[in-house]
């Protein structure tokens, strides 16, 4: 294991490091979207407003040009008079000045056909469907037995619907595009997770050879998922550009991002559990009601995990969708595993208090074998050492299991535990290692690093297959003609461009090992993972931890403050201390802020997320976590990869929310199933 | 782009001048909730008269033993003042529950008393608000409210005060210093806002022009506690769910004066004269703090969703009450 700093720190600090929105191409403008204000309809005139000198353009449906299709109907910005919900962009301002652009789009008037929309989530909702398949290829459905029977005969039932609202990904630099076009070349500096992705996107989109597209995202400032994939404000961005003749800036206002840019489709979550006395589950049911919009089927898959975890004879994991007038959800940190994982873990919590076992204790009893549904082997799974190191770390012995009963004064204290999960997702990549005649060695591969030390990392595991200093190696990252990179998502991308960066290395170590110079124009070997990774696997493989938090609760205003949070984790070879604890605390403090303070509200009458700054959309700063601590357990697993590791970005979140409203309940008494546990779910409870 | 015009005056009256001789003018001071809503269009001045050259950042004691508050001092230096943390606890407590570290090194103390309502209604100039637009409607009423007012709200209008500063003020009964057009006076921090009724864009009592230069504290009542307690979500930077400021002295056990203010819950600081009234001359203790509480809370008439912020404020009077209490016999 390695220590070492991010490579791109100082520039960080410094200012150096340039994002998407700090290019500054000679003759640039800049564009600002019109939001549309009605949640369904059509547009039926669209008055540019008074006369500006610094205006260049105001595009509409009638003049925008015309783009294919590339399978996403979010980005078919501008194409049509349909409003599918508040928010959507029905027109684009480019101006001289960003506040000039601001400007004349505040003064463009639109005028809609409105309908009535429909935007609120109900259960016995008349549109709620059975999906093909969720998010991430699972099945909608997974049935092994007969739940019905085997619940009603079970000693012990546990039956419990869970909330979630929408959740957004709000990164702290928002979604901003520059674009430029010489000819029929175009360059944009997109602020993305993927730049192969949105390089395809845009030729598809404007009917370009993909040689022909550039997309640089040389450092991003977080994302979350919501960059995993073009957003409007590059395609808007290249569109203006290619109108005015002018390279194009366009970052969108924060107040726009729940609208445009995905979010977390709210979740209701039945859980049910048949257990014996001894808390061995004997029946499994999770059942999913989620949304998406009119746009696009997004299938929020929270009942997959439960596929995985426990050991249950018989099972029922399904998801329900409805197709609403609002904003298209997409990916947000975990998709599934974070908001399902809340659901089955506070489920378990419940069955602990039912039968009168240590919540360690029952999970421990649950251990399955092989993976539940498929049947797989694990490649590795190491829940229980993570469970019994987290318990011994935080300090779990002695814990008196009766809720509501320790108190300090006015507060009352509880500890909670939660498992969590995250599957190894690896994808194709290519890279190329380069050794330099004056000794150095470059690395270079289309990763993007959006915070995650991603170029840190793949600098080591070069320097480490070529045996020589990480600071004789030098890394190329964030650009389109670079070797291809896959999606900074799903965790994987230390596995999949590590294990192109290892496998380049490995070559060039081959070609350098008889001692012969480097030629002056170096000697370079690159490797594609596609054969390899293509190959498959016989094994179910899994990152797994455990969290466990401790909160006070006030018994006069019903405020709840974390007090610990501390996570075990193991997912396989740790590549680097630093960065890596850093993506489990941000995740583990990015899951206490979705249990304690994300709230966003879908107002019924406008269509809309009513939360849009982060003044009312609250997550949580310094004084909202002021213990967070990560740990792992030893684990290399061959099986995944060259490399060893699992990815560790997402399963931070996991489990983190269900820890915290355990304890909430170990704290109070009270069981609240609906997130966030904000004081007005408590108060009166406790007054 | 929109244009406006932009002065920085040097005397008070210039700047007083300057503000009466143009409706569309507007006083500029730290610029945390101004420069904010100007980017919303909700505020679209034809001028700035940025007061920062004004020689109002003093902060010092009055012939009486009290405190005079220049309008401009920042919310961070009030907070630090180790007169106002001494003589004023409440007050100091007040401040640093508000805002951000950032956001009180800007902020001035005239601006915060007159910043306006963090209604998401409001501040999205696509959807029609009474305080707003007059004549436009209130959605909030029907909308997302969990945050807004359940005392002195109208059917036009159930937004709330942000300040946690103005509450703490209206508790220590400090005054207003005004300079307008026909002249200075002076105005109780109590009656610096109104409540909505059916004209909420009106949302204080000064004349067009008028600047407030300084705010006074009466000097503190000997043997007085006071405190601030807000409720939150968030443990920083967030507006109350609900706050209480509390002066008490307590005489044997026998509550000799005291003074009730509530935060988060009407369009002005919440003054709970019902409540003193009752506390008057009162035993000092939990029962009555409740009861007193209780009282001034029949009042409020809470809407869908915002029912939680009553017992929430009666607990924290309760509360900030009780300890007061505890620490007078100490």
């Amino acid at each position: 294991m390695t220590d070492h700093v991010r490579l791109e720190g100082r520039a960080k600090v410094t200012g150096a490091a340039r994002y998407a929105d700090d290019r500054r191409p000679p003759g640039a403008v800049h564009a600002c979207p019109v939001p549309a204000t009605v949640a369904r309809g059509e547009v039926t005139a669209v008055d540019p407003g008074p006369a500006d000198r610094s205006v260049l353009a105001v595009l509409t449906h009638l003049d925008a040009p015309r783009l294919a299709d590339a399978g996403d109907p979010t980005l078919a910005v501008l194409q049509s008079a349909r409003v599918a919900h508040r928010g959507q962009i029905v027109a684009l301002v480019v101006a001289e000045t960003p506040e000039a652009a601001r400007h004349a789009a505040a003064q463009v008037r639109v005028e809609y056909a409105e309908e009535p929309h429909d935007v609120t989530l109900v259960e016995d909702h008349p549109g709620v469907y059975a999906p093909e398949e969720a998010n991430g290829g699972h099945p909608a459905d997974r049935v092994r037995g007969d739940f019905g029977a085997a619940y009603a005969a079970a000693e012990l039932r546990i039956d419990a619907t869970y909330r979630i609202g929408p959740l957004h990904n709000h990164p702290m630099e928002p979604h901003a595009s520059t674009a430029e076009w010489q000819g029929d070349r175009l360059t944009v500096h997109d602020s993305s997770q993927g730049g192969h992705g949105v390089r395809k996107t845009l030729a598809t989109l404007f009917g370009l050879p993909e040689d022909q597209v550039l997309v640089v995202n040389e450092h991003v400032g977080g994302g979350f998922g919501s960059k995993g994939t073009a957003r409007p404000n590059v395609v808007l961005a290249a569109m203006a550009a290619r109108v005015v003749g002018r390279p194009v800036r366009l970052a969108l206002p924060r107040a726009q991002l729940p609208a445009l840019v995905g979010h977390r489709a709210p979740t209701v979550q039945r859980v049910r559990l048949a257990a014996g006395r001894d808390g061995r589950i004997e029946a499994l049911a999770h059942e999913i009601l989620t949304r998406s919009s009119t746009l696009k089927e997004f299938v929020e898959q929270a009942a997959v995990p439960a596929r995985v975890m426990y050991r249950s004879a018989v099972s029922l994991t399904t998801h329900r969708v409805v197709r609403q007038d609002v904003p298209t959800p997409s990916w947000m940190r975990a998709p599934g595993e974070a908001p399902g994982m809340f659901a089955l873990e506070s489920a378990m919590d419940e069955l602990a208090s039912a039968c009168g076992l240590d919540p360690v204790e029952l999970r421990l009893r649950n251990e399955p074998e092989v993976e539940p549904d498929s049947g797989k082997p694990f490649s590795s799974r190491s829940l229980t050492a993570c469970l019994r190191e987290g318990a011994r770390r935080f300090g779990w012995a002695g814990r008196d299991p009766r809720p509501g009963v320790r108190r300090e004064g006015r507060l009352l204290v509880g500890t909670g535990v939660a498992a969590s999960t995250y599957p190894v997702l690896i994808a194709p990549s290519s890279a190329e290692v380069r050794a330099e005649p004056d000794g150095g060695y470059l690395v270079r591969v289309n990763a993007a690093d959006i915070g995650t030390g991603a170029r840190t990392v793949l600098a080591l595991v070069a320097a480490e297959v070529l045996a020589v200093p990480s600071d004789r190696v030098r890394i190329e990252v964030g650009r389109t003609d670079l070797p291809y990179g896959s999606v900074a998502g799903g965790s994987s991308g230390t596995s999949s461009w590590g294990w192109a960066v290892h496998e380049a290395a490995t070559r060039l170590r081959g070609r350098l090992a008889g001692g012969a110079p480097v030629p002056a124009r170096g000697l370079s070997e690159r490797a594609d993972t596609r054969e390899l990774v293509g190959r498959g696997t016989e094994f179910a493989r899994h990152a797994f931890g455990a969290q466990f938090a401790e909160v006070q609760v006030d018994t006069d205003s019903g405020e709840v403050r974390l007090r610990r949070l501390l996570g075990v984790f193991a997912a396989g070879r740790i590549l680097n201390v630093r960065t890596a604890r850093s993506q489990l605390v941000g995740g583990m403090v990015m899951g206490a802020s979705m249990a304690l303070l994300e709230e966003s509200t879908m107002d019924p009458g406008f269509g809309d997320h009513t939360e849009r700054d982060l003044a009312s959309y609250h997550v949580a700063v310094s004084a909202d976590v002021p213990d967070v601590q990560a740990y792992w357990v030893e684990e290399e697993d061959t099986h995944v990869s060259p490399l060893g590791s699992k990815g560790i970005g997402e399963i931070g979140i996991v489990g983190t929310a269900a820890a915290v409203a355990n304890a909430v309940h170990h704290a109070t008494g009270l069981r609240v199933r609906e997130l966030p546990v904000v004081s007005r779910r408590l108060g009166e409870a406790l007054a | 782009m929109r244009e406006f015009g932009y002065l920085r005056p040097t005397g008070v009256a210039e700047a007083v001048e300057l503000l009466a001789a143009d409706p569309g003018a507007r006083y500029l001071a730290g610029g945390t909730n101004l420069v904010d809503l100007m980017k919303l269009g909700v505020e679209r001045p034809r001028l700035l008269v940025d007061l920062g050259r004004l020689p109002l950042r003093d902060i010092g004691p009055t012939g009486d033993g009290g405190l005079r508050i220049g309008a401009l001092a920042r919310n961070a230096d009030l907070a630090a003042d180790p007169r106002v943390r001494a003589s004023y606890p409440v007050l100091s407590q007040a401040l640093l529950a508000g805002a951000s570290g950032q956001l009180r090194n800007v902020a001035t103390t005239a601006g915060n008393l007159l910043q306006r309502t963090r209604c998401p209604y409001f501040q999205d100039t696509a959807k029609p608000c009474n305080k707003r637009l007059p004549g436009t409607g209130c959605p909030a009423r029907e909308g997302v409210h969990r945050d807004l007012a359940v005392l002195g709200a109208s059917e036009h209008c159930v937004a709330t005060h942000p300040s946690d500063l103005a509450v703490a003020l209206a508790v220590l009964d400090a005054t207003v210093e005004l300079l307008g057009p026909d002249g200075a006076r002076t105005l109780p921090v109590t009656d610096l806002h109104r409540l909505p009724g059916d004209r909420p864009d009106l949302e204080h009592r000064l004349l067009p022009g008028e600047l407030i230069t300084a705010v006074t504290l009466p000097p503190p009542a000997p043997g007085a506690r006071s405190a601030y307690r807000k409720a939150r979500d968030r443990a920083s930077y967030a507006f109350a769910l609900a706050s209480v400021a509390a002066v008490l002295v307590v005489r044997g056990s026998r509550v000799e004066r005291v003074g009730i203010a509530f935060g988060g819950l009407a369009a002005k600081p919440w003054r709970a004269r019902t409540a003193e009234a009752m506390l008057l001359g009162a035993s000092a203790d939990e029962a009555s703090f409740r009861a007193a509480a209780e009282a001034e809370l029949a009042a409020a008439r809470p809407l869908r969703d915002n029912g939680h912020k009553v017992p929430l404020a009666r607990n924290l009077a309760v509360r900030v009450l009780s300890d007061l209490a505890l620490e007078s016999v100490r």
